[in-house]
């Protein structure tokens, strides 16, 4: 009772209650939504099939970006746009290094560990421009992304020479699909990787009271001693981190790359997960867990508008409408009106109370 | 002589202090000598189509419809917020007026008002969820944008060419203006062409530049954007100012997609793909600060132009890779945002 | 225009005995109004006549920011009735509140840098859509000269000072015929000279029959220009009275609640440090020069000594502070401790060092809004003890409750948003941050500004204590008296360069003064 208590004032109930509405919805609409079955992928490997599975593996991405998108947020009080740009960027770094020379790849030309690497490095680079114009020169953190999302895809292409490249090798596959013999995807288990290595590094580091400082008062921040430049610096350059991995599991569920359309409207996805997680887009406090529930929410969500056979292009349009929904439901505005209407409610039962009396 | 020409040094101190007494002023002048200096250069050692009037008619003709997306995306920026539906909006207005010419039978009259009626509504729900109920501003736009975006395709999948014989006329109607004329290689005398779009376009260029600069509701904008605490002190009512904004935004976007539909003539959920982010960027480029309170019409129009002129040096160098477009736009918001923050820097330290 | 020009407007009236009632132009009577777990004002009776210049006084928590916020449509209160010109008015926001007549002029200048002079003085008024920009410019002319302010129509207010900004919003109200002028701490940015043109303004307005309400923390100014006093303690009224009538120190003790000891004791309470390194010179700065634009100083302060840095407002005492603390670029010079050099370019250097600054604008660049009152606590102290070893939720909670019953914090809990405190609780805050990592040296620019009479003193006897206790201290004030009770050395600021150093008997107001006038 008393947890529960607590947790109706916190953050973390919009998207609980998000969630339940959706877990409601699917139950009365098929309950059947909910089964998970194991299978057999092309390959004839064991996976575990159902909608629920669906949700984890293709949310995977999302959680891992909203992780970073958090951290950005809290610390620069702006949103990285360029996140879908970055991803294509590392996932044209790691095909480019695996691919050798060739365009269709039967075997790795190249460790796997060496491209994945590379890619980590050429994310850091793009977040540490992003984070260099935001933290350096003061822009804007959407404007300075602007940038990248403008051009970042064209680098994408450039780095392949906009070639098409197609990775057979069984050995990149696993980590879109799964590790022969474990049934579960991959994906899920590098997301929970992500999740558990952010919860040890804020407890164990000072970075999550760092960035809230940093992006509640920055002046204040620098009179205690903190780098608030270092720290937004920081921050975008652990969110090119997150578009790797992205990147990584991205090219290899499909083998190949778009350059123009890989994670395409991938930052619009995360941004509503830090957002439905209810942390302030302004920057300051933040509450990871909440966003990560976030981003499955908005996963739940897709893959609840497929079921319900809503065509893939149309789909943003319900998006949005959900998205209305909530940021409506939980404005300042309308919760305190609903908070006065409930003493309202409560002040006149009280008065028949005294009345019967 | 010494008297004529200290005459003339103080009229230029004159002009130098009217220019950097305020960013906005001062932001102008830097896009408007960049544009200047661009296309010049772009007339020297490009030469070719450059040198022609005609070439400066078509960036226009190209770019009616971005120039009246950056002048309302100015509005929304000045007063602090940001609206990135517009690209989404038009889309929409250019898909349901082609729906409604080709295969409802409807009239151009009805298309506009179509047109009219998309963007309002828009402009004006946003601008009520972001000033009534305090939702920020980027993610109901966000929102607003995946809106338009679906409902495009839930109103027609197909991009079709739009037949309807009083819009064709319309749309192949040229507006001739014989003095930015020139002569083709027989030797023939071609008039400058625009079409009907870029007239809309300028009048709304200039309407909405009288707006902000002489009217009671422009400063709001400023104040607002500038200081929303503040103005709301000095009796402005911050709340409907901030609708107003989104709401002429959105009429902005609806206008602009009516153009951008002239000037296409088609419907497609392609259509517009990017508007938002080159709109912005235009605004950008013209000297408005995303932080608020600094900009100008004017400058929108510019940054448009500049933008067009760049993307033209650079297709007419034969990079027609969608790769160097990205780059020097990119490369050209950068500048500028660096030109800014050195700006209000400068400013800064010697208010110290 | 709205606000209707009183018939009074012409007539002069001069009220300075005050024992016939005049017309009595704002009532407010039996004002409630609560917050979520604090009854801020009960019952408050609030009365300005025509054409005086009324202070209402009060410790911070007593509710006279409170008040203040219900006459101007701020807050909207829970009971009660406001009338003006014996007419009840609702008054529910701050454009409704101008438009019957309550202009308010707050401490954080209300204006738009972004627009002119002019347009700050015209934008919001009426409703008419098109501006003729010349009259309006012209009209702002006139009016600033006939209030003597140094403003030209056109210019950015941005590139305006401070207290001419604060000039401005003051014509503006001027400007709107209002009957009701409220001051909400103006002087707190202005150096001597501005506040005297201020007063002058003030009593100008008073003979045009326009009632001021003069809310500040400087007791001068109170007895400087104002007619009659109210008082609020608790959220309660506690009286109204005649200014010839209530001296000086009866109203401190009418504010607090207790009679207090005279402040002018604690110097001679206080005990003086008498470790074996006493008089040893600790820190030393040798021509430090800041990128802030201040001229090269020498510095030192002693084991257990309290030095301060005085002279008039933007004379650069703030900035030679934050030189040696780091906070602006240091561009020359060098600092010494205990005779070695150090390097000091980032407050985390200085820190490391055991130098602790409190710095001047609370708001801007102390607190940290939205964080807990622990987390604002322990920050300094976790900065210092590295990113890779965080505390535990259990010893920060153990640190901030030790300091909240140390320094007598009133807060609901530790886990409470710092920026819902009044400022004085905030301002706790931040000394219990730095008292907590037990900083060797202790500069405190304006720790008592803005604050009220009761946490003044508190502060003040901290000091003193800290010093007693080997801590060396410099203490910044605007308030003279304050630098000469505490100080036992000081140095003399004029013109963003340093023109002296008094210490001993020299310390005294009159010393000072001389000082830093330059005779």
């Amino acid at each position: 009772m008393k947890i529960f208590k607590k947790l109706i004032g916190s953050q973390i109930m919009l998207p609980l209650i998000a969630l339940l509405v959706l877990v409601l919805f699917n139950l009365i609409w098929d309950p059947s939504f909910f089964a998970i079955s194991l299978g057999a992928n092309n390959a004839g490997d064991p996976i575990l099939k159902g909608n629920l599975v669906t949700i984890f593996d293709y949310g995977s991405e999302l959680a891992i970006l909203a992780i970073g998108m958090t951290l950005v947020t809290a610390a620069s009080g702006g949103q990285d746009i360029s996140v879908g740009a970055t991803i294509a960027i590392a996932g044209s770094v790691i095909l480019r290094i695996i691919r050798g020379n060739e365009v269709n790849v039967d075997t790795m030309k190249a460790p796997l560990i060496v491209a994945f690497i590379a890619a980590v490095v050429a994310t850091m680079l793009v977040g540490a421009f992003n984070g260099a114009l935001v933290s350096f020169f003061k822009v804007p953190p959407m404007v300075a992304t602007l940038i990248m999302f403008t051009a970042g895809r064209s680098i994408a292409g450039w780095i392949n020479n906009y070639d098409n490249i197609y990775i057979g090798d069984p050995r990149f596959k696993i980590f879109g699909g799964v590790v022969p013999g474990f049934p579960v995807p991959t994906a899920i288990i590098i997301a929970l990787v992500c999740m558990i290595v952010i919860a040890l590094v804020l407890k164990f580091t000072t970075l999550g009271l760092y960035a809230q400082s940093v992006g509640i008062n920055e002046k204040s921040a620098k009179l205690n001693g903190i780098n608030p430049i270092f720290v937004k610096f920081l921050t975008f350059v652990l969110l090119g981190v997150c578009c790797a991995v992205c990147g990584l599991i991205q090219t290899s569920r499909l083998g190949t790359i778009n350059y123009s359309n890989i994670s395409l409207n991938i930052e619009m996805d995360a941004i509503l997960a830090v957002a439905l997680g209810g942390n302030a887009l302004g920057g300051g406090k933040f509450n990871m867990a909440s966003s990560v529930l976030g981003a499955y929410i908005i996963q739940f969500l897709t893959v609840t508008l497929y079921k319900l056979d809503v065509p893939s292009t149309a789909i943003s349009a319900y998006k949005a409408v959900v998205v209305i929904i909530l940021v409506v439901i939980s404005s300042p505005v309308v919760t305190k009106k609903i908070k006065e209407m409930k003493s309202r409610r409560n002040a006149k039962e009280a008065a028949r109370k005294a009345g019967v009396e | 002589m010494s008297k004529k020409s200290s005459e003339s040094a103080n009229a230029f101190q004159k002009i130098m202090k009217k220019i950097t007494a305020t960013n906005t002023s001062l932001l102008l002048t830097i896009t408007i000598a960049i544009f200047l200096f661009m296309y010049l250069f772009a007339i020297i050692f490009v030469g070719g189509s450059f040198t022609k009037p005609q070439a400066f008619l078509d960036i226009l003709n190209n770019n009616a419809c971005l120039i009246i997306l950056a002048c309302g995306m100015s509005i929304v920026m000045i007063t602090g917020g940001i609206d990135i539906s517009v690209g989404g909006v038009v889309a929409l207005v250019s898909m349901c007026c082609a729906v409604y010419l080709d295969k409802r039978g409807g009239s151009v009259l009805g298309a506009i008002v179509i047109s009219l009626l998309i963007g309002l509504a828009f402009g004006a729900f946003q601008g009520f969820l972001v000033a009534y109920l305090d939702i920020q501003p980027f993610i109901v736009t966000l929102a607003g944008m995946f809106f338009a975006r679906g409902m495009v395709t839930i109103v027609c999948e197909v991009p079709f060419n739009v037949e309807h014989a009083g819009f064709v006329a319309l749309k192949d109607s040229r507006i001739e203006i014989p003095f930015l004329g020139s002569f083709n290689r027989l030797g023939q005398f071609i008039p400058g062409s625009s079409e009907v779009g870029v007239i809309v376009s300028l009048i709304v260029v200039v309407v909405l530049f009288v707006i902000m600069k002489w009217t009671r509701l422009g400063r709001a904008f400023y104040a607002v954007g500038g200081n929303a605490q503040s103005a709301m002190m000095l009796g402005i009512n911050v709340r409907r100012t901030r609708f107003l904004s989104h709401l002429i935004c959105g009429l902005m976007a609806g206008i602009g997609g009516f153009v951008y539909f002239m000037h296409v003539g088609s419907g497609s959920p392609a259509h517009a793909t990017g508007y938002e982010m080159n709109a912005i960027a235009a605004a950008i480029i013209g000297g408005t600060m995303l932080s608020g309170g600094v900009g100008n019409i004017m400058g929108a129009f510019f940054g448009v132009l500049s933008l067009a002129t760049i993307k033209n040096i650079v297709a007419a160098w034969g990079l027609q890779d969608a790769w160097w477009t990205g780059i020097t736009i990119a490369t050209m918001i950068c500048l500028f945002l660096i030109i800014q923050s050195i700006v209000s820097a400068v400013r800064s330290n010697k208010k110290r | 225009m709205s606000g209707v020009v009183p018939v009074a407007h012409a007539r002069k009236y001069f009220f300075r005995d005050g024992m016939n009632m005049e017309k009595e132009v704002l009532k407010a009577r039996n004002i409630y109004k609560s917050f979520p777990g604090v009854k801020a004002l009960q019952g408050v009776d609030f009365t300005l006549r025509e054409g005086e210049i009324h202070a209402l006084m009060g410790e911070n928590g007593a509710g006279k920011s409170t008040l203040i916020k219900v006459l101007t449509g701020v807050y909207t209160k829970d009971e009660g009735n406001i009338c003006l010109d014996d007419k009840e008015v609702s008054i529910h926001s701050p454009e409704a509140a101008q438009k019957v007549g309550i202009s308010t002029v707050y401490q954080e200048i209300s204006l738009c840098p972004n627009l002119t002079v002019a347009e700050n003085l015209y934008i919001g008024r009426d409703g008419k859509i098109w501006k003729n920009w010349r009259s309006m410019n012209k009209a702002a002319k006139q009016l600033l000269e006939s209030l003597d302010i140094p403003a030209e129509p056109t210019e950015q207010l941005a590139n305006c000072s401070i207290a001419i900004q604060q000039m401005v919003a003051i014509a503006r109200s001027v400007d709107m015929k209002c009957k009701v002028l409220i001051l909400d701490e103006p002087t707190s940015s202005l150096d001597e000279n501005e506040v005297q043109k201020l007063f002058g303004l003030m009593l100008d307005l008073k003979k045009r029959g326009v009632g001021i309400i003069f809310v500040t923390h400087f007791l001068d100014q109170v007895y400087a220009v104002c007619d009659r006093i109210t008082v609020l303690r608790d959220g309660k009224l506690v009286g109204e009275y005649l200014i010839s009538e209530l001296p000086r120190v009866q109203l401190v003790s009418k504010m607090l609640g207790k009679d207090m000891d005279d402040l002018s004791d604690i110097k001679s309470i206080a005990k003086k440090y008498d470790g074996e390194d006493s008089g040893k010179e600790i820190f030393s700065a040798h021509e430090l020069q800041s990128n802030a634009d201040i001229k090269p100083f020498d510095m030192s302060v002693k084991k257990g000594e309290i030095n301060g840095f005085t002279g008039l407002l933007g004379s650069g005492r703030s900035e030679c502070v934050r030189a040696v603390f780091g906070a602006d670029k240091v561009i020359g010079g060098y600092l010494d401790k205990n005779g070695k050099r150090i390097k000091v370019k980032k407050p985390i250097d200085a820190m490391k060092s055991g130098i602790a600054y409190l710095p001047e604008d609370r708001k801007n660049d102390g607190i940290i809004g939205e964080l807990s009152v622990r987390d604002n606590i322990i920050l300094a102290l976790q900065v210092l003890k590295g990113p890779f070893r965080p505390f535990s939720k259990a010893e920060a909670q153990k640190f901030a409750e030790e300091y909240i019953n140390l320094l007598d914090i009133k807060t609901a809990s530790a886990d409470t948003p710092i920026k819902s405190l009044s400022g004085g609780n905030q301002q706790k805050v931040i000394l219990a941050r730095w008292l907590l990592t037990h900083p060797e040296y202790l500069i405190l620019d304006e720790p008592t500004r803005g604050i009220d009479v009761g946490t003044k003193v508190e502060i003040q006897k901290l000091v003193l204590q800290l010093a007693s206790e080997g801590v060396s201290v410099t203490f910044i004030s605007s308030e003279i008296d304050e630098m000469v009770r505490t100080c036992s050395r000081l140095i003399v600021m004029r013109d963003r360069q340093k023109v002296g150093e008094l210490s001993g008997d020299d310390v005294s107001q009159q010393k000072i003064m001389s000082t830093i006038a330059g005779d």
